[in-house]
């Protein structure tokens, strides 16, 4: 019992003690160079690196997925402590700001693919001094998906140029057809997945988003902000609002189980919905976006300096990004290019999906992408859209009225932007 | 003749240093000193994205902790977790202790099977878990359906939201000490309950009687293993959001001090704000496993 009981104070001394360290882990590799690729959400790269491996023979490609928010932490998270990043990072266009401002971690990409690229693509992944840090996969742009089955039910016209004309006017009008949805909705469906994935179609259409091309957030003054969310928060108060977190295990869910009939739909949506939705190939359908134009995501492929096979990356990476590249990752996977020249190719401008009902994406992404007037991005883009988005969950949750919500986020952006 | 001398004297004095010298090696390196190197940075302004940069602001970061509304939001919210997952788990372990103590068929098979949860991984239980609170396809709420209570939505409220990460955790800890209340169990000799027995006790009577009182320096160190345990509540809360935001939900309802310390060091990139957070929540350990000690002594010898 005596041996008992010092053993108990001798352990619960050293747990005392070690509680506050913390500690982390890393992997390592060998034999022939394996690329290690870290990626987030889906950048329907599988083929691509097959047909990489049988040209390479040396070159082996592991690929690492996590969540979207996870992913940018983690890269963070290895970028400061020195060491466990890939060889190759994906990262998207809200994170490549904060990137970006510690471009000394990254490998400096050379100007030699400047043209090929859309300016404003370009110019968001460049330093201060001018090094380029990230080579552009796909842009958003931005549509409407939407399940014409659920239309039909619900005694909406189903055909996307009808739904394209009826919300062409702008959000109020689609958010006049969600009332419609809503009065007759089959069961277990609402109009659209979630208010923060809204608010980010939204906003992803001002001119001017969370920050002013000085870096300063403007979150608080910018009318736009505040336009977007009282009109996600009008939605969310009409139920039209499935309450579904983006990127949720439940949101995922909610696709398979056909959760709600319209999703804003940045072109790697697509590439998402038939990912989740399997079962309901073709009777997705794509239409407009309202008040058209826009942006939401798109990505970059990084390599960061910590590599230990930096050459061999930037190879890989570039490969991946080529015109050819990512003329088939259009077709295969509906990421729309980053690579102006490839939008007037008969095979992306003509390209119909069969999963989409054979929607026209290639006319209506290109024709979105050169209409798209891009919006500066800061170096917290991303969290802000989290905090937002958790704003508004907040109301979705009837934990808080808009103005209460409103207020809290502003205070929240300013902690986050110190 | 010297040298067998030296060194013979060298075995019996130095040899016993020399066993104990890779847990103090292996303690300073991975214990003392990340304590005393956190100790140093929270002293300091420094973000950990550039590249070590920082700036010495003396008690800075602890005064802005303690003004801090979200570390006291996290703190309310570890402790009443805290108490809703180790109250019950503590006296369910204590229970199941007692059934196994018996005569039992497939008893070795049961007295393993309690452990079964504990070497789960964290993460699989947590993922199975939180599907089954799911708000809309989730089992508890389809079982709560079938009873005729309206769907709940786990994660939006704070108490929902805290019983849910307690039952994880409960679920992952309740066999780990029953296990050690069984281990001790055994070793109270068998004769002072033939004893009580002659006397007419019943046997919830020798159970209070008899094993609480023998168990206590059991009670007492399972109490203090749960107190730093609870206290230093993570993956389950950041597990539990879904989207893997250390925020702990919409409005931080199940935001724990240590998610808190982990949002603040790797997403705000704030690591002397986040490390004065880890000092204070070991000093808030310290005091809490030391009161815990004093009260569960004081109860269990009130017994005898």
């Amino acid at each position: 019992m005596r041996f008992l009981r010092a053993l108990a104070t001798a352990t619960a001394a050293t747990l005392l003690l070690t509680a506050c360290g913390s500690g982390g882990d890393e992997s390592g590799d060998g034999g022939t160079v394996t690329l290690n690729v870290s990626l987030f959400g889906n950048f329907g790269y599988q083929e691509l690196y097959k047909q990489y491996e049988s040209a390479h023979p040396n070159i082996k490609i592991k690929e690492h997925t996590a969540a979207y928010n996870d992913h940018h932490r983690d890269l963070a998270t290895h970028l400061a402590t020195g060491s466990g990043a890939g060889d190759i990072e994906g990262v998207d266009m809200g994170f490549i700001a904060q990137m970006r401002e510690v471009g000394q971690q990254f490998t400096d990409l050379g100007t030699d693919r400047q043209s090929e690229y859309l300016p404003w693509k370009w110019q968001a992944s460049l330093t201060k001094d001018g090094k380029q840090i990230g080579y552009g996969t796909d842009v958003g742009g931005l549509a409407i998906c939407y399940r014409r089955d659920l239309f039909q039910q619900a005694g909406l016209p189903a055909d996307r140029d009808a739904v394209s004309a009826a919300w062409a006017g702008g959000w109020d009008k689609y958010l006049e057809l969600g009332k419609q949805y809503t009065a007759k909705a089959p069961k277990g469906t609402a109009f659209f997945d979630g208010g923060g994935a809204l608010y980010n179609a939204v906003i992803g259409q001002a001119p001017e988003g969370f920050y002013s091309t000085d870096n300063t957030v403007v979150v608080a003054t910018n009318p736009e902000v505040r336009n977007a969310w009282n009109l996600v928060v009008q939605a969310i108060q009409s139920n039209l609002s499935a309450k579904l977190i983006e990127s949720s295990p439940e949101w995922n869910n909610g696709f398979a189980k056909g959760q709600f009939a319209t999703i804003a739909c940045p072109a790697w949506m697509m590439a998402k919905i038939k990912d989740q939705a399997k079962s309901f190939a073709g009777k997705w359908d794509v239409a407009a976006v309202p008040g058209g134009g826009g942006n939401w995501g798109g990505s970059y492929l990084t390599v960061p300096q910590q590599g230990k096979h930096i050459a061999e990356a930037k190879e890989l990476a570039a490969w991946l990004t080529a015109p050819e590249q990512q003329a088939k990752n259009f077709t295969s996977q509906g990421l729309l290019p980053s690579i102006p020249a490839l939008y007037d190719k008969p095979e992306i401008a003509g390209y119909k999906d069969p999963f989409f009902n054979n929607a026209p994406v290639g006319k209506l992404f290109t024709t979105a992408a050169k209409e798209l007037k891009p919006q500066y991005q800061g170096p917290r883009t991303g969290d802000i859209q989290t905090t937002i988005r958790d704003g508004l969950v907040r109301i979705e949750q009837g934990k808080q009225t808009s103005d209460q919500s409103w207020q809290q986020t502003v205070s929240d952006v300013e902690r986050l932007a110190k | 003749m010297a040298m067998p001398h030296l060194s013979a004297r060298l075995d019996t004095k130095g040899s016993p240093y020399l066993y104990v010298l890779p847990f103090f090696l292996l303690f300073g390196a991975f214990g003392l000193f990340p304590l005393v190197y956190t100790g140093y940075v929270s002293f300091n302004d420094w973000n950990l994205l550039d590249a070590g940069e920082h700036q010495w602001v003396g008690l800075a970061n602890y005064s802005e902790l303690f003004h801090d509304s979200y570390f006291w939001n996290a703190l309310g919210n570890t402790l009443s977790i805290w108490v809703l997952s180790t109250v019950p788990q503590l006296l369910a372990a204590l229970w199941i202790a007692h059934l196994l103590n018996h005569r039992l068929r497939a008893r070795t098979g049961l007295r393993m099977g309690v452990l079964l949860p504990n070497i789960t991984s964290i993460v699989a239980v947590t993922i199975v878990f939180t599907q089954m609170f799911g708000r809309d396809f989730g089992m508890i709420n389809w079982l709560l359906g079938l009873t005729g209570i309206g769907p709940v939505d786990w994660q939006a409220s704070t108490w929902s939201s805290h019983l849910a990460i307690s039952t994880i955790v409960m679920w992952r800890w309740t066999g780990y000490n029953a296990l050690i209340y069984l281990a001790s169990m055994q070793a109270i000799p068998h004769d002072l309950y033939e004893a009580a027995e002659l006397d007419g006790a019943s046997s919830f009577q020798q159970f209070r009687r008899i094993t609480v009182p023998m168990l206590r320096p059991t009670i007492i160190f399972t109490t203090v293993i749960s107190t730093i345990g609870g206290l230093q509540i993570m993956a389950e809360p950041l597990l539990f959001a879904g989207t893997s935001t250390p925020t702990g939900g919409s409005d931080r309802q199940f935001q724990t001090i240590a998610l808190f310390m982990y949002e603040q060091g790797f997403r705000e990139f704030r690591f002397g704000y986040a490390s004065a957070i880890a000092w204070t929540l070991c000093l808030i350990i310290a005091v809490f496993a030391i009161v815990n000690f004093l009260l569960t002594r004081r109860i269990a010898s009130d017994e005898k």
